[in-house]
């Protein structure tokens, strides 16, 4: 690994995110448009169910909304970084660099991070301004929760990126289709037990249910499962370990069906 | 042979039955500027590719700095670059920012008297600040050759450098080639269709049809090789006849 490809990576899409108005505006917009829907709807729910209404309902939704938004940001820094060298046709210049597939995938993590980090504290501060909602009232339970759905979004990421690898530009929609293909499964705005009961085996398979559910169980002011994060952490690993061998298995494949280079030129 | 830094041996490429590389050997001396030429679809991009590490090829072996290109990628990459008419550099990046890029890539000691000094050299130090997609296709170019050289490499593949470039700037760009070649001993493979350029650079060229290698030589033998004036017309009767190997010799 060197540190160096790996800064040189990260400042391209540091330069890349800067200059462009779209580019930045994409992080803003629409968590902001989220935060916005959600936070209304909630409000209207909490209207129309009276005293019955639960008092935390605002902090289940707001805060699912929010830490879902990590996983997905974390998934699109890893998928849109590598899209975003196929749509400027400089997916060649990075690949007959002397870059190595873990600098490359390190360098998309890291930018991931950043996006992630300015637009939970956008959305924090919003949420709490507009609805009086602190996402900190979760303590340092929050790091544990934060850390599991950045390592999901990250495997997610590379899933993605290697099915675009494989598939071209034609599987680009994949970028943004991929977390919700997992959403309705994996208890964000709703507890599991909501979910069939056929469905809820395969529910606690996606490290994600544990840290929503996890998350819940906290704001209910019942503390941080140890069993929810541990059963989290030990399913990302996996799905860590497996997506990049899957990467690793695509790139290879890329290479011997000639699709980096048309990747890269068309 | 002892100087050779590349070494290719019984090439095979196939893409799903399609034969790209059929059976391709050649060695590329260290200084030499070697041409793949031949008509689309005889296989030289897809050997540029496999020698750049984007390809892996069928059978065959290549060998770079003597060493097994598949198992030492990286390495042999670091002392390689590339410019292509058909890659780009992000056109919302200033120049000295995608050199910079490029130069951290490569981890290049003393980047940014390096980046000054290729930009004079190509004449184009006033774009330094400007924007990479507002300069011209000419301007790109250079750009995209800046790049290339950064890491001073030792072997530098150039896919159709000169494509978008008009007359003077092409010509310029031609003897600049050659200018650094002599200087530094930088060992070049060369693909274009432009014959003109072929002939001027290239101290040898390899004509490539159907995947094979049917000539091989310094430009003036491959052309009194097929008995014509020029190497533009050995490339059109090469083009039009696949058989033209058994009339020739």
């Amino acid at each position: 690994m060197s540190w160096c490809r790996i800064q040189a990576l990260v400042l391209r899409y540091t330069y890349l995110y800067t200059r462009s108005v779209p580019r930045v505006t994409e992080i803003f917009f629409w968590p902001l448009m989220d935060l916005l829907v959600w936070g209304y709807v909630t409000l209207y729910l909490q209207r129309i169910g009276g005293v019955s209404a639960p008092a935390n309902v605002f902090m289940f939704l707001l805060g699912a909304m929010i830490f879902w938004d990590i996983l997905y940001r974390a998934q699109q820094g890893v998928t849109l970084s590598f899209l975003e060298d196929v749509w400027a046709r400089n997916l060649l210049n990075v690949f007959v660099a002397p870059v190595r597939i873990g600098e490359f995938v390190l360098a998309t993590y890291i930018v991931g991070l950043f996006r992630i980090t300015i637009t939970v504290a956008m959305l924090a501060g919003l949420a709490y301004a507009l609805y009086s909602f602190n996402i900190f009232s979760l303590g340092m339970s929050l790091l544990p929760f934060f850390a599991n759905l950045l390592l999901m979004g990250w495997a997610l990421g590379m899933v993605t990126t290697s099915l675009i690898m494989r598939w071209g530009q034609a599987a680009e929609a994949l970028a943004w289709g991929v977390p919700f293909l997992i959403q309705p499964i994996a208890a964000v705005f709703y507890p599991l037990d909501v979910l069939p009961r056929w469905v809820q085996p395969i529910a606690l398979c996606i490290p994600a249910t544990h840290v929503f559910e996890g998350m819940r169980q906290v704001l209910r002011g019942e503390g941080v499962s140890a069993a929810s994060l541990t059963a989290a952490f030990a399913l990302n690993a996996i799905y860590l370990v497996a997506a990049a061998l899957f990467f690793r298995y695509m790139f290879d494949v890329a290479r011997r069906k000639g699709l980096l280079a048309k990747l890269g030129t068309q | 042979m002892n100087d050779a830094i590349v070494q290719v041996e019984h090439l095979r490429k196939e893409f799903s039955g399609t034969v790209a590389v059929a059976d391709v050997s050649f060695n590329v001396r260290k200084g030499e500027i070697v041409g793949l030429l031949g008509a689309n679809g005889a296989g030289k991009t897809t050997t540029i590719q496999i020698l750049l590490g984007l390809t892996t090829p069928t059978s065959g072996s290549v060998r770079v700095f003597g060493k097994d290109l598949e198992r030492h990628r990286c390495e042999i990459l670091q002392r390689c670059n590339f410019c292509s008419a058909y890659t780009a550099l992000p056109s919302n990046l200033k120049v000295r920012e995608n050199l910079r890029v490029s130069g951290g890539l490569y981890g290049v000691p003393d980047l940014f008297r390096k980046m000054d000094a290729l930009l004079s050299l190509f004449e184009i130090a006033h774009l330094k600040n400007k924007v990479t997609g507002q300069l011209s296709s000419g301007e790109s170019t250079r750009v995209n050759l800046c790049k290339a050289l950064l890491n001073d490499p030792e072997l530098l593949m150039l896919d159709e450098p000169t494509a978008s470039l008009d007359p003077n700037i092409a010509d310029k760009v031609r003897k600049l080639l050659r200018k650094i070649q002599r200087e530094q001993g930088i060992t070049m493979i060369y693909t274009s269709h432009n014959m003109r350029d072929v002939e001027e650079v290239c101290d040898r060229v390899l004509f490539l049809h159907k995947g094979l290698i049917i000539a091989e030589g310094t430009p003036q033998e491959v052309i009194t090789q097929f008995n014509h004036k020029t190497l533009e017309e050995v490339f059109i009767t090469v083009a039009r006849s696949g058989d033209l190997l058994e009339e020739t010799t």
